[in-house]
């Protein structure tokens, strides 16, 4: 079980959202992150899943998604030189008097912005590949994670080449 | 300046269509207007899922884009069932739905529902036309997407402001072009040539022919296949007529209740062949188990469906007419194969789909002097269940297009609604709906259709006050603990006559071919009621989950 990522290209209609998830979620296949905006083409959307399964599970992903009118493109770049990012704003308890100092420590490791000072708590924005997200998550916990918010992951590839065209 | 009702009606014609099946309702009250003095034919059901079921036979029966239209909320919701089973058996449909006015969409106005949100997964496609503009394109698109490829169901939403508004008259040679569409049609040819060095190689080769022969009009290269490698066929449940039923290389149908023969070629096979099929759990039985031994070939025009269930060894993207085509064209010179064609002979004459001549009337025998009354010409359309068993393992199918019936979603119902479907596409032919006593009274409020328009359907209910197969089920596996299956007489006879429709009731084995010839000699429709023997089962039968070698029942001699 691997987990891939899939840039599809799409026409940018009302319901064609409605038409990718629910597909994943009638056949079963498990989401991992998704997000969806508008592209370097006009009238056209573009929708990164990144969907975990076995080769046979991900090769009726993508014909699936193939079937569908309003998919242009599938571009499955999990094996070709990709960057991937996603943007988290988590919210975190750090009081002055206690843990803020750590809390900001841990921040500046991880390259995170602090956006929002409250009395008692720090809002962080971090961007990077989505274990980045899962790693400083995990330091943060301890100090009482209120609040978190993840874009979902996006990509794109190395160079010159882009997804859509081969 | 025309109306979008105008625009649609001229639309439809411009496609093809002259004859749609309908509903009518408020929001639909402009497009019926239009319909009132335009050359379209349009039939007035009793039930809007009668409406898509007949469109859906009309479908099958000619190969062309059947045609239903139903009002906004509740009518749009009864055409679900029927929209859903022509999307498991890949029927080409156009499906009209009316909408409220555009100003009120979400709203939850009065006979408002979501239709394309609701349909979304059984439509290859469909819309929510925003403005009259889109009309004319949206109309040419959504019958193009129905009609090629892997054919299917496109369901259009119009509001009924859409269908009112006037707008310029649309260009008539308006192109479209659908980005995200573009169906293999043609195989790969170094892959076909992969194949046809499989089928050099092998000895004991048998092609696997589903709905998709049908649905490409490839029957007769499909024979030429064959009998140039000596290759039995078997064909599913959608795929039977695509060969001739007496032909000797014909095994008949394969899986659940297929052959004993067909069961035991595919499993002893080396080469399995499978042409427009999907590899279905109804056909493989226990997946591990099917074709065993065999290389798989595997044609089909959905790469979706290759691979799905079964892993494949030469994969052929493209439509089967074309592709089996391109084989024949290439095919070498081929062995002879005579020791595998005697040993499924052997199998043929050792275990035939046969039955007791005991003077009881059995549902078998009621079909088979159909069959031989008929001799292959006329049209056979089945509800869902026992009757639809029979008729499969019994009725002799010599062409294409002869046999309809629900295999994907299995609809009780939709015999006889499909079956005046299929009326309109082939008037020249006789049209039998085969029934039980359940699935009739899914749709019996049809009568009044097919008595309105002197529609000459002959039904045929073989009657045994049950649900057949859930009880046949339930005596094999649930220790006969009969949970609601059995059902109270009814005087079908009786209803058809309140209808207007002529029928006889027939309680003994002597009087059914003569039954028989008097619903054919009757030229409008006609019901019969054939009181059958009640707990009759339908053999042979693979239990769910075994290998479909490992068959039960079915006399043997």
């Amino acid at each position: 079980m691997k987990v891939h990522t899939l840039s599809i290209l799409v026409e940018n209609r009302a319901g064609v959202l409605s038409r990718v998830a629910g597909m994943f979620s009638r056949r079963g296949f498990n989401i991992e992150s998704l997000a969806v905006g508008t592209c370097e083409q006009p009238e056209m959307s573009r929708i990164t899943i990144t969907v975990k399964g076995d080769d046979t599970t991900i090769e009726q992903v993508k014909k699936q998604l193939n079937k569908l009118i309003d998919v242009i493109k599938v571009s499955d770049i999990t094996y070709r030189e990709h960057v991937r990012r996603e943007l988290a704003l988590i919210k975190v308890a750090a009081s002055p008097s206690n843990t803020r100092a750590e809390v900001m420590q841990i921040a500046d490791v991880f390259r995170a912005q602090i956006i929002d000072v409250g009395a008692k708590t720090l809002v962080l924005q971090v961007v990077g590949p989505p274990e980045k997200i899962d790693a400083l998550e995990t330091l943060l916990r301890q100090y009482g994670v209120k609040e978190l918010v993840r874009t979902g992951t996006v990509a794109v590839l190395r160079g010159s080449k882009t997804s859509a065209g081969e | 300046m025309k109306t979008g009702a105008k625009i649609l009606i001229e639309g439809l014609i411009r496609q093809g269509v002259t004859t749609i099946f309908g509903y009518p309702g408020g929001v639909v009250l402009p497009i019926y207007d239009e319909l009132y003095d335009s050359p379209l034919q349009h039939i007035l059901v009793r039930h809007e899922q009668a409406a898509a079921h007949a469109a859906d036979g009309y479908a099958r029966a000619s190969g062309r884009t059947g045609v239903c239209l139903a009002t906004s909320g509740p009518g749009a919701c009864n055409l679900v069932t029927g929209i859903a089973t022509a999307y498991m058996d890949s029927v080409p449909m156009v499906a009209l739905t009316g909408q409220v006015p555009t100003s009120l969409l979400g709203n939850d106005a009065f006979q408002e529902s979501d239709i394309t949100g609701i349909t979304m997964p059984i439509t290859k496609h469909n819309y929510l036309v925003n403005k009259t503009e889109d009309l004319d394109s949206v109309i040419r698109e959504a019958f193009h997407i129905a009609r090629t490829g892997r054919q299917g169901p496109v369901l259009i939403d119009i509001p009924k402001d859409v269908a009112t508004n006037q707008i310029p008259d649309p260009p008539d040679d308006y192109q479209f072009h659908i980005r995200g569409y573009n169906p293999t049609l043609q195989g790969h040819l170094r892959q076909i040539e992969k194949a046809l060095a499989m089928i050099d190689e092998a000895k004991r080769p048998v092609i696997y022919a589903g709905g998709g022969v049908i649905a490409s009009n490839a029957s007769s290269e499909l024979i030429r296949l064959a009998e140039l490698t000596g290759t039995p066929v078997t064909t599913t449940l959608m795929g039977i007529g695509a060969i001739p039923c007496d032909h000797p290389l014909n095994l008949g149908m394969l899986g659940m209740h297929g052959t004993r023969y067909a069961n035991y070629a595919v499993t002893e096979c080396d080469l399995l062949i499978a042409i427009g099929a999907r590899f279905d759990d109804r056909v493989t039985g226990k997946i591990q188990s099917f074709a065993p031994n065999a290389g798989i070939i595997h044609i089909d025009i959905d790469p979706a469906e290759i691979g799905k269930n079964k892993p494949v060894d030469v994969p052929i993207v493209g439509d089967s007419k074309s592709v089996l085509t391109c084989m024949l064209d290439r095919i070498a010179k081929q062995p002879s194969r005579q020791g595998w064609n005697e040993k499924v002979n052997h199998w043929k004459s050792t275990h035939p789909m046969a039955l007791p001549d005991d003077g009881v009337l059995r549902p078998q025998m009621v079909i088979r002097t159909l069959s031989d009354l008929l001799d292959g010409e006329g049209i056979i359309v089945s509800e869902v269940g026992q009757n639809q068993m029979w008729t499969a393992q019994h009725f002799c199918f010599r062409h294409p297009r002869t046999w309809i019936t629900s295999g994907g979603l299995g609809t009780m119902g939709y015999g006889l609604p499909a079956a005046m479907g299929a009326h309109y596409a082939r008037p020249d032919l006789p049209v039998f709906d085969i029934a039980g006593d359940g699935s009739i009274q899914m749709n019996i409020q049809e009568f009044g259709t097919i008595a309105q328009y002197d529609i000459p359907v002959k039904v045929v209910i073989l009657n045994n006050m049950f649900l057949g197969m859930v009880r046949q089920w339930q005596e094999l596996f649930y220790d006969r603990r009969y949970s609601y299956t059995e059902l109270p007489e009814v005087d079908f006879v009786g209803i058809a006559r309140a209808y207007g429709i002529d029928g006889m009731r027939v309680d003994s084995a002597d009087l059914v071919k003569e039954a028989l010839m008097s619903a054919i000699e009757t030229d409008g429709p006609f019901v019969l009621d054939f009181r059958i023997e009640r707990e009759e089962n339908v053999f042979p039968m693979v239990p769910a989950g075994a290998a479909i070698n490992e068959m039960i029942g079915g006399r043997q001699e």
